[in-house]
């Protein structure tokens, strides 16, 4: 490595790159129902079906106004002029778009707030017209119209909160999952977990691992930007051969917890480990962003210190090249050397 | 030391880069005493594999001398030892290495998540071939290193070096291409390409029993070749139509199995058909010229099996996919076990069953490799197989 500063900023200006090349969390993945539960977790997220009925509403308004556009004019009570048939068409492509982005799955979280955008931008201009109508019947029905526009911003804003809460709750505390398939016995994949201090032979972010007491380890951890974080860590169910679950006691700066699961492959395929990573990082999802920045891009990086545990558990070393030195990560992934000798020994980071 | 590197699409030249050196416990260091370029390394050269950047060491068929060893060695290599280097780097733990299939070595890749998003799961590394697969360092260069080398370091000792270069990947690749055809006593093979892969493809079809071997190629030099050194019927797709060829010449029924040893690069007969997969090529719609790929199918016999060793590196267009599901064929493919194969395979030639080197065309110095990367692609000079000499 070049020296931190160096490093620090070769690896923010591959921040973007790295966020395309991350895997998506697993519970992007729906009826997915497997012992960890993935599906109880997807259920937990907020039901988008408001938003989702609000999208089939905006298509139907939509096509409306833009295939009689003197039908909706007569029902609201708007005045037939050239501005006002340009505007009404303006606001039928809208909601179209509406109806694109809220129909698109999983993008519903903020394509409902664009809809209680459109919603005041509609209130504006019919209350505007309703000051300068003079007729009382049309007067009649644009007061009509406004109110109507009124419920369904109130829908639609209610809508945007459900759908954001779900979404909020959900990146607060992160949670990351990864599993790998280890061709080594169940009782020596777990023994090698279960001694925390092999941990920081491959995950890659530790630095340290020690016991401290009956059931406490000290953990120290490389931080983004160069700092490092160090906190206690209690084993808080330990089931032989079976699991393994750990926390951070009370003063941890970045609050986490973990488990890790083992189970035999059938038809002796060795052993299935899958992990479950929470944490909840200071700032929330702005902290996780600011970190995604700085090139820390938790699913992957999961991922890729499962892969190098089977590394160490199947051939006893960390699988290293020319191009990626360090062995298997994200960071150097995006920035790879040629893949030629190195010029001195100067020792890799781990 | 010296070393064939990667510059650009088309560009490679021979630079000073730094000596290798041991980095993990199973490392061994090589002197490399000859390499060899591959017919996979011209893709490299024409760019058509991604992953690549300036300054890639290439190279993965090599002989030489270990020169240091590192510390979790097990297996017998001693500093001193000839060695045979197998392209594919594999672990020998995983297991798909404990299955026999050391290309898929599922460790062996440290850039696994990169080859995932392009072939869905990762195959092993490979040395000398893109970042794809795992960006290491190639050995058309003075000195490599090979991880895991008390796996795949074969000691070959006093066989000359021109015979043992055709263990790191053209014979038992071709052998290979042979054994996935399954052929039984009285089968007509045809292979597709006359290139050193085909000839050992139809030089092992032999060795496995075939009662007769169709080579299909355009350089009259490769097709007399293929005739002299394996004993192949031969067709020129230049100024005969293939498939109406093999028909008649297995009346009617068509060979019972058929090797793709050509890949991504193949040519066309006709020049329209050529350029329109060439020209989707250039726009990066499809990354490989199926040609004789889709010959292969076509020709098949209803219920044959169609083998293919011709490297492909992303997708392909127009796959005859309703000849293949209809018709029963079956398709198997794959980079080679070549760990699987290298021990019977050089039983084979110390037997004097089979002499690999009557490939070899051209021995260059490694300081001609430029040149030799020109003449192995544009098959200049009746060119077949290039040696390079550090």
């Amino acid at each position: 490595m070049t020296g931190p500063r160096g490093a620090r900023l070769a690896r923010a200006a591959g921040g973007s790159v790295r966020a395309r090349l991350g895997r998506r969390p697993a519970v992007g993945f729906r009826s997915v129902t497997d012992t960890l539960g993935l599906e109880r977790e997807s259920q937990r997220q907020r039901s988008p079906s408001l938003a989702r009925l609000l999208g089939w509403v905006s298509l139907a308004t939509g096509t409306a106004t833009l295939a009689a556009p003197p039908t909706v004019m007569r029902i609201c009570g708007i005045d037939d002029s050239p501005a006002a048939r340009w505007w009404l068409r303006a606001m039928g492509v809208r909601e179209l778009g509406h109806a694109a982005t809220l129909l698109v799955p999983r993008q519903v979280a903020w394509a409902a707030w664009l809809r209680v955008a459109g919603d005041v931008l509609d209130l504006a201009a019919s209350s505007r017209a309703l000051s300068a109508q003079r007729d009382p019947e049309r007067r009649r029905r644009l007061g009509t119209a406004v109110a109507v526009i009124g419920g369904i911003t109130l829908l639609d804003v209610v809508a945007a909160i459900s759908a954001n809460r779900g979404r909020r709750l959900f990146r607060d505390a992160m949670r990351v999952r990864a599993s790998v398939t280890v061709n080594r016995p169940v009782r020596e994949v777990y023994g090698f977990w279960r001694d925390f201090a092999n941990l920081p032979r491959f995950m890659r972010h530790l630095e340290s691992v020690r016991q401290v007491g009956d059931r406490q380890w000290h953990w120290a951890a490389r931080a983004p930007a160069g700092r490092s974080v160090s906190w206690h860590a209690e084993l808080v169910e330990d089931r032989p051969n079976e699991m393994i679950k750990w926390r951070s006691t009370a003063e941890a700066t970045v609050p986490n917890s973990g488990c890790v699961r083992f189970s035999p492959a059938a038809g002796g395929r060795g052993t299935e480990v899958r992990v479950e990573i929470g944490y909840s990082l200071p700032g929330g999802p702005v902290g996780a962003g600011i970190a995604r920045i700085f090139g820390e891009h938790p699913e992957q990086q999961i991922a890729d210190d499962l892969r190098r545990f089977k590394q160490v558990l199947e051939t006893g070393e960390i699988v290293r090249s020319d191009g990626s030195p360090d062995g298997t990560s994200i960071q150097q992934l995006v920035m790879q050397r040629p893949a030629q000798p190195r010029a001195t020994s100067d020792e890799a980071g781990r | 030391m010296k070393a064939t590197c990667w510059i650009a699409p088309n560009k490679v030249a021979v630079t000073e880069v730094p000596d290798p050196q041991i980095l993990n416990p199973r490392d061994a260091i090589v002197r490399v005493t000859t390499a060899a370029i591959c017919g996979s390394d011209v893709h490299l050269l024409s760019g058509f594999i991604p992953g690549m950047r300036r300054g890639d060491v290439l190279g993965h068929e090599i002989v030489g001398e270990i020169v240091e060893l590192g510390s979790a060695v097990r297996d017998g290599l001693r500093v001193g030892d000839r060695v045979v280097i197998p392209f594919p780097v594999a672990c020998g733990g995983c297991s798909s290495c404990e299955r026999g299939l050391y290309s898929l070595c599922e460790n062996s890749n440290p850039n696994a998540s990169l080859a995932e998003m392009v072939l869905g799961h990762s195959p092993a590394g490979i040395l000398g071939y893109s970042h794809l697969l795992g960006g290491y360092a190639g050995g058309q260069a003075e000195y490599v290193r090979v991880p895991f080398a008390d796996v795949g370091a074969l000691p070959v000792n006093d066989l000359p070096d021109e015979q043992a270069i055709f263990l790191s990947d053209v014979f038992p690749t071709g052998y290979m291409a042979a054994e996935m055809c399954d052929i039984q006593p009285g089968d007509i093979v045809a292979v597709w390409g006359a290139g050193p892969v085909g000839l050992f493809a139809a030089l092992s079809a032999h060795l496995l029993g075939a009662e007769r071997v169709i080579v299909i190629d355009r350089f009259p030099s490769r097709l007399r070749m293929a005739r002299e050194k394996a004993g192949a019927e031969t067709v020129n797709y230049e100024d005969t139509n293939v498939i109406d060829a093999l028909r008649e010449m297995t009346a009617g029924r068509g060979p019972d199995a058929c090797i793709d040893a050509v890949g991504m690069e193949a040519h066309h007969a006709s020049p329209a058909l050529h350029a329109y997969d060439r020209g989707k090529q250039a726009a990066k719609i499809e990354q490989d010229r199926p040609h004789a790929l889709r010959e292969a199918v076509l020709a098949c016999r209803n219920g044959g099996i169609v083998s293919v060793v011709g490297t492909y590196s992303g997708f392909i267009d127009t796959f005859p996919m309703g000849s293949l599901m209809n018709r029963s064929l079956t398709m198997r493919a794959g980079q080679c076990h070549v760990h699987r194969y290298m021990r019977p395979l050089l039983a084979r030639i110390r037997a004097g069953e089979i002499d690999p080197s009557f490939a070899i065309t051209h021995t260059l110095r490694l300081a001609d490799a430029p040149h030799g990367y020109d003449i192995a692609k544009n098959k200049h000079d009746e060119c077949v197989k290039v040696l390079l000499k550090p």
